[in-house]
């Protein structure tokens, strides 16, 4: 499968792999990853951003796509929707079919509210489903929710809301605890402790997983529980725009079916947005890890009714996607394989780097290997390698199959046997570290009833994340969403409904000389090619 | 670029190049997907798709993201199969052998034709972890089949017609919450958080000025 360049280069990897074992490569100091930072992280290439010109971040700088969809006007702007006719009314009306939205809903459910979920595709299709790597939490003896807030908050960069991050962790043990009674697998050894790793920047082993499936273990569990409880699930269903009543309070949204293109309408006493990440935004041209219907509605749906964003310029490269084989192009490398002991390395065979530098700086760090002809040719581009080899010798035959078999599969595949030969890696656009601006409780702080849940809030961990806080953080403030959405809709009266404020954009965009032509959401990308 | 190659969506001819998967060829070849993709790197099942090359005529399963097209491929995808899911409290029911016969007795007409193992798309003995589930045997019924993605490629094949995806996941879901061991730290700490141990903690370095956080952070000692 390999090119003839990278068979050659291999063989350096090969060579030095004895040597660099026996040592552990240095990490960097404060300095180096902020210089390093600067001049390779995706984040400071200035053409890669605009400025918002109109709405509550009006100066502020987002990737350019996502500007481009917050400067264009809802595609509802020339429709005549009858608010009238109500195709659903409920408590609880839950905006996404991932891990956050299904959380939300269940606790909800839970609280005695009525709830409905939207979903643009199936239940669980979406990027809850593709997590390999782990959840994190404080739960063994030598760590603490302390310890897991320095970690986390250094991480972020030292800008990750206090008030959000002390939920994150101080509720991490108890949201594992859920999980486990639900049902979900944990890795555990025979004495029922959990087994954790490292992930990058971690001070504790304190991430579990459920082999590299762990996302799918947590979502497919979640899913069943919400079917368990027959809780109305309305999939290939988006929602386009928000409805707001006359006192300024979000009273439902306007649903598209995908299928027939009809236009529904449901009405609520609560919303929470839990419509995910926006990697299928593509910016900066990265191939992405994110699922299909990734590309920020929520973002745009909340910003459209006045709801502030926090951190939207801040976009998360895991440094490890896939530069090789093209047919897997972009498609995550589980930082497990990190965690397992696998070294990054250049096309010289040299560890140029330490593997678990956060992600930021170890994507910058690969970015400059490739940059200084350090890198390996690919079809698309360039990589480096990932030798994984190094993870069978250091756990023993078979951990690989044993730890990460979602990996083995998915190269193997592909005719490349990663427990044999290293495999090559490049940055992939992975995570949003920004999105919707929330306070502690989950509310938003510019609508009453609107809450937002997982990966469309901006602020649980600043202006980066590590691995499996993630995860964590859409079980947490899911679950709490639920119930604190169920609690608000018992004092909620919905007052006149109506879209008014889809006009009132369009007139500030008209005021700020704005026409990019197209409509937003996207609600999914354009891969079709059309030779005419 | 690549050689291109014939393929036939729904029984219509394509020329894509060779090295894409099914779904990004279908892509090429104009087609905007709304069902029969979701995650598209292998982990979500949506994209289940059934496939004969021409010549031959084993009928094989796999999934559309994840396979790479072959010249003379005829495909068309399965977007939705109507498979069986029982609906069931979680707290209610035991990890018995008897669940299983209450909620999907059809595994027990099982007629061991093997025809489910040998279409799954992730290579899982299928037919293995049915028996598995028969028998009660529920952590290696988990074990076997904790790679599946839904896909219901195996159920399309079934002669019994036993939803097998659901199967795995009930016993999954009862061995992680009733048989795999309890964790005694986790609860311990959940128990220790309750009681507000950590509350004085965690509202003093939330309080902490950046410059003392950045040297707290900056020389942390690391777990080797
Ligand atoms: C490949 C991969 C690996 C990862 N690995 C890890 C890991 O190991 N550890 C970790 O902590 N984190 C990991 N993450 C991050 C983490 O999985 C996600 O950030 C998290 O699951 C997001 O959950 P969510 O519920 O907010 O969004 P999602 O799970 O993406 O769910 C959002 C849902 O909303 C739907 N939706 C979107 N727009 C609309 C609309 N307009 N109307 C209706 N529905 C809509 C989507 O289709 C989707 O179903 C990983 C992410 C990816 C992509
Ligand atoms: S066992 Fe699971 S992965 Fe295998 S074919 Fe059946 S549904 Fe698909
Ligand atoms: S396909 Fe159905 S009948 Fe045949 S072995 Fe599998 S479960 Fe049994
Ligand atoms: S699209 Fe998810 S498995 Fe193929």
């Amino acid at each position: 499968m390999f090119t003839s360049e990278m068979r050659e280069s291999i063989k350096k990897v090969e060579q030095t792999r004895a040597e660099r074992m026996k040592t552990e490569p240095e990490r960097m100091t404060a300095e180096e990853k902020d210089a390093l930072l600067k001049a390779f992280h995706p984040d400071y290439r200035a053409d890669g951003f605009a400025e918002i010109k109109v709405g509550p971040n009006k100066g502020q700088k987002a990737p350019k796509e996502l500007t481009e969809l917050l400067h264009s006007n809802s595609i509802l702007l020339s429709e005549n929707i009858d608010l009238s006719k109500i195709d659903y009314d409920c408590d609880v009306l839950v905006i996404g079919g991932g891990g956050a939205g299904a959380s939300a809903a269940i606790e909800a459910d839970e609280a005695g509210a009525k709830v409905v979920m939207v979903t643009k595709l199936r239940i669980g299709d979406a990027n809850t489903m593709m997590a390999e790597g782990g959840i994190q939490a404080a739960d063994k003896e030598n760590d603490s929710p302390v310890q897991h807030y320095l970690d986390a908050f250094g991480g972020g960069h030292f800008a990750a809301r206090p008030e959000l991050l002390k939920r994150l962790v101080m509720e991490a043990p108890d949201a594992i605890k859920w999980l486990n009674e639900l049902g979900v697998m944990f890795d555990k050894d025979e004495d029922g402790r959990m087994v954790t790793t490292h992930g990058g920047g971690t001070s504790r082993k304190r991430m579990h997983a459920c082999k590299d499936y762990s996302g799918a273990e947590i979502m497919r569990n979640l899913r069943d529980e919400v079917l368990n409880r027959n809780i109305p699930v309305v999939e290939f269903t988006s929602a386009v725009e928000l409805i707001k009543d006359d006192k300024g309070q979000v009273a439902g949204a306007v649903l598209l079916n995908m299928e027939t293109g009809d236009y529904l309408v449901a009405k609520a006493k609560t919303v929470v947005i839990a419509t995910g990440g926006a990697g299928r935004l593509h910016y900066q041209n990265f191939p992405t890890s994110n699922h299909y219907g990734a590309t920020a509605d929520g973002l745009v749906l909340g910003y459209r009714l006045g709801a502030p964003l926090l951190y939207q310029d801040t976009i998360q490269y895991h440094p490890t996607g896939v530069a090789y084989p093209p047919q897997l192009f972009g498609a995550l490398v589980t930082e497990k394989v990190r965690s397992l002991g696998a070294m990054l390395v250049n096309k010289d065979g040299e560890a140029y780097a330490h593997p678990l530098e956060t992600r930021d700086v170890s994507a910058s760090a690969i970015i400059r290997e490739c940059a200084e002809g350090k890198g390996v040719d690919t079809p698309q581009g360039k990589g480096v390698w990932l030798d994984t080899p190094m993870i069978e010798i250091l756990g023993g035959e078979g951990t690989i199959e044993k730890r990460i078999p979602a990996m083995l599969r998915m190269y193997l595949n592909y005719g490349i046997d990663m427990r044999k030969e290293p495999i090559l890696v490049y940055p992939t656009l992975h995570y949003q570290n920004g999105g919707l601006e929330i306070g502690g409780d989950g509310f938003t702080k510019a609508i009453s009833n609107l809450l937002v849940a997982g990966e469309a809030v901006g602020g649980i961990h600043g202006r980066n994340r590590l691995m499996g806080n993630s995860l964590l953080d859409i079980i947490v403030f899911g679950r709490n969403a639920g119930k604190a959405a169920a609690a608000k809709s018992r004092t909620v009266e919905i007052g006149t409904m109506n879209l008014d404020h889809i006009s009132a954009y369009a007139d500030e965009l008209k005021k700020a000389g704005i026409d990019t032509g197209k409509t937003s959401p996207m609600l999914l990308p354009k891969y079709a090619r059309h030779e005419r | 670029m690549s050689n291109m190659v014939n393929v036939y969506f729904y029984g219509k001819k394509y020329s894509v190049p060779g090295d894409m998967t099914i779904m990004t060829a279908m892509e090429y070849a104009g087609y905007t997907l709304s069902r029969g993709c979701g995650c598209r790197h292998g982990f979500c099942g949506a994209c289940a798709t059934i496939y004969r090359i021409k010549g031959d005529n084993t009928l094989k399963t796999c999934l559309a993201c994840q396979k790479q097209v072959e010249d003379g491929m005829y495909v068309a995808s399965i977007p939705f199969f109507p498979t069986d899911k029982r609906t069931y409290s979680i707290n209610d029911i035991k990890p018995t052998q008897q669940i299983m016969m209450e909620l999907y007795p059809e595994i027990y007409s099982c007629i061991g034709c093997n025809a489910c193992t040998k279409a799954c798309t992730q290579d899982l003995n299928v037919m293995q972890y049915i028996a598995y589930a028969q028998r009660g045997e529920f952590e290696k019924c988990a074990e076997e089949s904790f790679d599946c993605v839904a896909c219901g490629c195996c159920s399309v094949r079934c002669p019994a017609e036993i939803s097998h995806p659901m199967v795995g996941l009930l016993a999954r879901r009862l061995v992680g919450k009733y048989i795999a061991p309890e964790t005694e730290h986790l609860k311990a700490r959940v128990e220790e958080i309750r009681k507000g141990a950590y509350d004085d903690m965690i509202e003093k370095i939330m309080q902490k000025p950046i410059t003392e956080m950045k040297e707290l952070y900056n020389t942390r000692e690391i777990e080797k």
